[in-house]
């Protein structure tokens, strides 16, 4: 059958009936032959305008033609050049928003899939199986990466590539941040990720789990008494922000990030195979409509929730999740309780939620970030038959680094200040991701962790 | 892997390991705890840095087998390993800044962590009154430690076994009585039990602080698994904590939480791998 060329090919999915009932992954990639007939509607376009929408410009022409022509190696070559995890970043990146909104195909039908395309390459290496990388000369300077993120994983890559003698330093007993705690399995393989991570051990970086530095070592100690030249803070936004109303506290409230801790880190999805138990009722609220909301309302499906809502205070227009997890989370029965705020959650005598009281709002003026700020209808109040919630309204970096850190200076949000090299206010300190931004993206994190690496490796190299 | 050392069965129930962890040993603090997990399906479990050697690079842990992973890693010889083993964590124990006598109260399992703080307050030259207490004799632990550390020591026992017979709030009742000032008191051990004190001392306006022992998963401020009320405000106990004002804390709100999984927890110990559940 003729493919409409103003479209993407599609990709096929596991249907939402049967998908909701398991945690495998949810889309399944494009084959050999969609791939190349995906890649023959690229345009190969000689400003490539798709390259500004990309925070790591990845040579997106260069890759794309090459998967036309078949050569995946050179594909994958060009690809690995500014993107050191595009298995993972071709399933997360919120394409939409970036890379494919610049596409010059998108002024006429639909963008190429770039991020489609992206994570074929990636899987189709993985696949073949990566060559052990040719080790550099060691520079025999030493050089610790604090969090194993997206933003830490790239950074102790680059510079292990470089010749350093890298430590990376992990608080959870896993590496992987975000991609392996909060990202769920249906969306994010952890297979992937621990192949992504082994990678980055055989590039010859050392991993030092369980390590939460300001506790277990503090950075000054990093520098006086295990000898390093520098580090590169990378360790994320993972305090979970509540929304300060009442019953907060109340049996059955979850923060996203235990209740994605619990069922993606600790798998309380195999529960009792695994140990971590988690609690999810009939009819659960997740409050938020972010990334983060949407995998927590997804999970609950999963986990056996009958009715789960997004409650959110603005519009659809407004969500900022990426499209595709809104789209998937609409497939799979997730309901939209959009212009709702919740305003408090009552319990019952044993102290556990067994409602969310919740306003309508409307939309008035857009405010200074552009958004609409919303405002309650009076007397609009009802309850939200639910007896359980997940609050997924965003996050603040953790101060444990910054308190610890002499000479690390901090902007207001608890955020280390760095300059656009990651170059921080401390001599030697490097920071980079979420805990530079805010919540921000993996992409970006990735970005971040590469530009410190190759300034950190022309500062070592001026020492 | 973290290797342990050492073993003792202190009861029934009550078991002690020394784990080599060098780090953690390096920097522990009374007052301070690790999270540890027994294997690959295990669960995060917090437990006390009951004391530390750094000569050796050891951690001891006192714990008492309640569900899977205390009666797991109670089946765990010297020589096994563990999989993970993180700290320390949370925040210090505060000398007091009052003069007068210091009370150190510890039930059941709660003398494992009252110890290291008694311990604390010996090695700064501060004398301490304690009075520590169990169901039973055979349920009693570290009498000799405590012992030990402390200027005076009271031993009770619900049945009468052994000591007083009766609880540890009768002894520190004479001691809120005696009129002497007292700078603090420290109260650790089952919830029941620290509330009853704090209630008890909150009349005499004595500061009285308890070390909490919530659900925790992370242990360092990103979940919010451990938060409790404290005054008005929600604290997270991992990273506020563990150790709080006694009369600040809803006790309510914490005695609700902690039986979020009971049935989950029934459950997973009908799993058991470890055959510790038999
Ligand atoms: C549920 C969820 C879904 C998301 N979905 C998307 C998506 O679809 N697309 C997208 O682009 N972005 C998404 N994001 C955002 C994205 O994951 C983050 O922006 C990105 O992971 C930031 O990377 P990072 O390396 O800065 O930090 P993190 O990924 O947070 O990693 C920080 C690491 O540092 C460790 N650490 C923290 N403190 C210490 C310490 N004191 N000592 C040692 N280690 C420490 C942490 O344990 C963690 O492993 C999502 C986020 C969440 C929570
Ligand atoms: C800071 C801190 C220090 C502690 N120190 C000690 C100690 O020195 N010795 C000791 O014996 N115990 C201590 N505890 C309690 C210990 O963590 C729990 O007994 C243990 O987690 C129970 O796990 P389980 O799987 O064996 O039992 P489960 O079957 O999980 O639970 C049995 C009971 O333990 C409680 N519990 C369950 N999970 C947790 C958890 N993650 N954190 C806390 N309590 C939980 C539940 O309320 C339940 O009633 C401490 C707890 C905290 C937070
Ligand atoms: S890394 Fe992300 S933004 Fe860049 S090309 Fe790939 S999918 Fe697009
Ligand atoms: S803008 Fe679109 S068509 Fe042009 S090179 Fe980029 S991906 Fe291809
Ligand atoms: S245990 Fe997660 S915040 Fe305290």
């Amino acid at each position: 059958m003729a493919h409409d060329i103003k479209k993407k090919h599609p990709m096929e999915e596991q249907n939402p009936q049967e998908r909701v009932k398991n945690f495998d992954e949810v889309p399944f990639g494009y084959d050999i032959d969609t791939a190349v007939a995906e890649a023959e509607r690229c345009l190969d376009c000689k400003k490539a305008p798709c390259r500004q929408g990309c925070p790591v410009e990845v040579n997106i022409p260069a890759f794309i033609m090459s998967i036309k022509d078949r050569k995946f190696e050179e594909s994958i070559a060009a690809m690995k050049a500014d993107n050191s995890l595009p298995a993972i970043c071709g399933r997360v990146c919120p394409q939409e928003s970036q890379c494919e909104s610049f596409c010059v195909r998108a002024k006429k039908g639909e963008p190429v899939g770039i991020g489609r395309l992206e994570r074929f390459i990636a899987d189709w290496q993985l696949k073949e199986g990566v060559e052990d990388p040719k080790l550099p000369e060691p520079t025999g300077k030493k050089v610790a990466v604090v969090g194993a993120g997206p933003a830490g994983l790239t950074c102790a890559g680059d510079l292990a590539k470089l010749g350093h003698d890298v430590t990376m330093y992990e608080a959870f007993h896993t590496p992987g941040g975000v991609l392996v705690y909060g990202i769920p399995e249906f969306r994010l393989p952890k297979e992937i990720v621990a192949k992504e991570v082994d990678y980055i051990q055989r590039l010859g970086v050392k991993l030092e789990t369980n390590m939460v530095i300001g506790k277990t070592i503090t950075v000054d100690e990093l520098f006086e008494e295990h000898g390093f030249d520098a580090v590169f803070i990378g360790t994320g936004a993972g305090l979970p922000t509540f929304l300060g109303i009442p019953g907060e506290n109340l049996l059955g409230v979850y923060s996203a990030n235990e209740f994605l801790t619990r069922t993606n880190l600790m798998k309380a999805y195999r529960f009792p195979e695994f140990d971590t138990p988690i609690h999810v009722g009939k009819n659960v609220a997740v409050v938020g409509a972010g990334n983060v909301a949407m995998d927590s309302a997804r999970t609950a499906l999963r986990l056996g929730a009958e009715n789960v809502y997004i409650v959110y205070r603005r519009s659809d227009k407004e969500m900022p999740a990426r499209l595709e997890e809104i789209h998937h989370a609409e497939e799979e029965g997730v309901q939209f309780r959009l212009l709702t705020n919740p305003i408090g959650i009552n319990g019952d005598d044993k102290g556990w939620v067994k409602g969310m009281e919740c306003m309508q709002m409307r939309l008035c003026e857009p405010d200074e970030s552009g958004r609409c700020r919303p405002e309650p209808i009076e007397d609009s109040n009802f309850v939200l038959d639910v007896d359980t919630v997940v609050v997924a309204v965003g996050q603040t970096p953790n101060p444990l680094v910054p308190q610890t850190t002499t000479g690390l200076k901090t902007g207001r949000k608890g955020t280390i200040d760095a300059d656009e090299f990651g170059k921080t206010s401390r001599e030697g300190v490097w920071a980079g991701g979420d805990i530079v931004t805010g919540a921000a993206t993996v992409i970006n994190a990735m970005g971040a962790g590469k530009m410190a690496a190759k300034n950190i490796d022309e500062y070592l190299k001026s020492k | 892997m973290y290797k342990l050392v050492t073993k003792e069965v202190l009861s029934d129930v009550s078991k002690k390991f020394e784990v080599e962890a060098p780090l953690v040993a390096k920097k522990a603090q009374p007052g301070q705890f690790i999270i540890l997990r027994v294997d690959e399906q295990g669960e995060r479990v917090p437990l006390t840095i009951a004391d530390s050697d750094p000569e050796r690079g050891t951690i001891t842990i006192i714990f008492q087998e309640v569900g899977l992973t205390t009666k797991c890693l109670g089946q765990k010889e010297a020589g096994d390993y563990i999989a993970d083993f993180v700290g320390p964590l949370g925040k210090p124990m505060e000398f007091p800044e009052e003069p007068g006598r210091v009370i150190a109260v510890g039930g059941g399992v709660g003398i494992a962590p009252v110890y290291p703080k008694v311990k604390g307050f010996h090695k700064a030259g501060m004398d301490v009154t304690s009075i520590i207490g169990a169901r039973c004799k055979d349920l009693l632990i570290l009498e000799d430690e405590m012992r030990a550390v402390s200027k005076e020591l009271h031993v009770c026992t619900d049945d009468g076994s052994y000591g007083h017979h009766g609880f540890v709030s009768d002894i520190l009742q004479k001691y809120l009585d005696d009129g002497e000032p007292i700078a603090e008191i420290i109260a650790v051990g089952p919830l029941p039990m620290m509330r009853a004190i704090v209630n008890q001392t909150r009349p005499y306006g004595v500061k009285t602080v308890v070390s909490l022992n919530p659900v925790m998963v992370d242990g360092t401020g990103m979940c919010g698994a451990c938060r409790v009320t404290v005054g008005e405000e929600t604290k997270f106990t991992c990273v506020d904590g563990p150790v709080f004002d006694g009369h600040q804390v809803d006790f309510d709100e914490l005695v609700a939480r902690s039986r979020m999984y009971l049935d989950q927890e029934k459950k997973a110990l009908e799993n058991c791998r470890c055959g510790g559940a038999k």
